[in-house]
């Protein structure tokens, strides 16, 4: 399928209707189209700098596109209040690339976060879910009192990971979620990501260039390039699409359409 | 190349940051009036600013009441034959009025506003204040507010002790070294104190309080980069807050002493 603008049988959970962003003269996102069914699992491929991290941010409201809409569950999320705003958020679970833990604060507190400050749930309760997802993530329970500076990064991956599914949210986004990790550990990763989407029924949107981890955590593939979504579909039939750009980036060739500005010595 | 194109890039630049600095304070006070507010980070933060300062406040107005009295005294000594009583009143208008709240001013800016530019701007680098955002937080409630509040505050009581310090350390060297008499000297510090002494000092030192805060929070809140975007917000936020604080000192000195 080579179509940018998807369309599907359900309702899409998520739609990015001709999003536009510029930051100075450069041009990230030129008029990108994208649906997100609810309960599938999408990944968006792309280079370094092909507007991945800033899809992720528009749609999380971190930044505001210059031009086009996104709909969450059918409602615009551009200029709502900021009560609405977070209100959205709720939904939302989001794994960082760096995991983003607060440092000021212990293991179960980072996990509960959401839970005390933003839903009012008291210290007591939200230890107990903490605890709890912190099992589901594969941690023992003795690690909730430690710091995130005495964890190492895959351990900090999955402590993210329980933070994001502290709530049960609807919605899940994962930046990179393998990035920096081995391979043993990147699949370890890419396991507790599948089995917390499939338990909580959600609808999980990733944005990486590990291909290993797209195939293995994704219902659907995306590839973002020069702004725009190229080529969607099938996880399983990525290997076999006529698409020029996605068959030299899925098999990291250096000769193909996708110019890398490199400078030859 | 246009010479006049890099001028005119640098005061386009400077709009943007004056406009950037007033969205961000018309914000911040907007979140200091709205509820929810996070108490036990406010109660954290006036801790950090209040108690731990008191030592490097103390010191600082200590040594400045000290080296007030012996300049005053080698200074008026050749002018006036009630160097005695004169000391006293040097020393007790000059810690209250200017630099007790300037010294803590600037004390703070140091210690304070330098830590919450690297920790707000290590949060922003790494994500952290992007987290708060995903978790229905209010970065400006969670991280901003606290720190604006407890400045504001903590401030005033800083500077009120470090008054009753310098005096004390003028009180030091004059009985001490100079062997002035003890009695004369408190009685004439007492005889020229005035309430609107004090009070000037202390808005002054709401004022400072408010302006390192506000230069910590804004700079670390907006870094970018790495490493070296959290050492650049951490040096313009002592520098920024140090010129506001000797600016805003001469204004409000002009608002209270003006005749």
């Amino acid at each position: 399928m080579t179509d940018s603008k998807t369309t599907s049988r359900t309702a899409p959970m998520i739609r990015l209707d001709n999003l536009h962003k510029t930051f100075g003269s450069k041009t990230v996102l030129n008029g990108m189209n994208l649906d997100i069914p609810q309960g599938s699992s999408l990944v968006i491929i792309g280079g370094s700098g092909s507007g991945k991290s800033v899809t992720l941010k528009c749609i999380l409201g971190l930044l505001a596109p210059d031009e086009g809409d996104i709909f969450i569950n059918g409602e615009s999320t551009l200029a709502v209040f900021a009560a609405t705003r977070e209100r959205t958020n709720r939904n939302i679970g989001m794994l960082f690339q760096g995991a983003a833990l607060f440092d000021s604060l212990t293991v179960w507190e980072n996990i509960s976060f959401g839970l005390m400050q933003g839903e009012g749930m008291n210290r007591d309760d939200a230890r107990d879910i903490a605890l709890e997802k912190l099992v589901a993530v594969g941690m023992e329970r003795k690690d909730a009192d430690r710091w995130p500076s005495e964890l190492s990064g895959g351990m900090q991956k999955r402590v993210g990971l329980a933070r994001a599914i502290a709530s049960n949210p609807a919605i899940m986004f994962f930046d990179e979620p393998t990035t920096g990790l081995d391979p043993v550990m990147a699949d370890v990763i890419n396991d507790l990501i599948v089995n917390c989407v499939r338990e909580l029924g959600a609808t999980a949107l990733t944005i990486t260039h590990d291909m290993a981890s797209a195939r293995k955590i994704s219902d659907r593939i995306a590839m973002l390039y020069q702004g725009k979504i190229i080529w969607t579909g099938e996880t399983q039939d990525i290997d076999h699409c006529d698409n020029a750009h996605v068959d030299q980036f899925i098999h990291g060739k250096i000769n193909g359409p996708i110019k890398m500005n490199l400078r030859v010595a | 190349m246009n010479p006049l194109r890099p001028i005119g890039a640098a005061f386009l630049g400077f709009l943007a940051a004056t406009g950037q600095l007033s969205m961000f304070t018309s914000t911040a006070i907007w979140h200091c009036v709205r509820p929810p507010f996070f108490f036990r980070l406010l109660v954290r933060q006036m801790i950090d600013i209040g108690y731990y300062s008191l030592p490097v406040v103390g010191m600082t107005t200590l040594f400045a009441g000290m080296a007030l009295a012996l300049q005053t005294y080698s200074g008026f000594s050749r002018l006036s034959a009630e160097a005695e009583s004169a000391i006293a009143k040097v020393v007790l208008l000059g810690i209250t009025r200017e630099l007790g709240p300037v010294l803590a001013g600037l004390m703070v800016a140091g210690r304070i506003g330098a830590a919450m530019a690297a920790e707000l701007g290590t949060m922003r680098v790494t994500e952290q204040i992007d987290a708060l955002t995903t978790l229905s937080t209010n970065p400006y409630k969670y991280l901003v507010v606290p720190r604006i509040i407890a400045g504001l505050t903590m401030l005033p009581v800083l500077v009120f002790v470090g008054d009753i310090v310098g005096v004390f350390g003028g009180y030091i060297v004059s009985v001490y070294k100079l062997g002035f008499n003890p009695g004369l000297y408190i009685k004439a510090s007492w005889d020229i104190l005035q309430a609107i002494d004090v009070i000037s000092g202390l808005v002054k030192a709401s004022a400072f309080g408010f302006i390192v805060t506000l230069m910590g929070c804004y700079h670390g809140y907006h870094s970018k980069g790495g490493a070296q975007g959290v050492g650049a917000a951490t040096t313009n936020a002592v520098v920024s807050a140090s010129i506001l604080i000797l600016i805003t000192n001469y204004i409000i000195t002009e608002l209270f002493f003006s005749t």
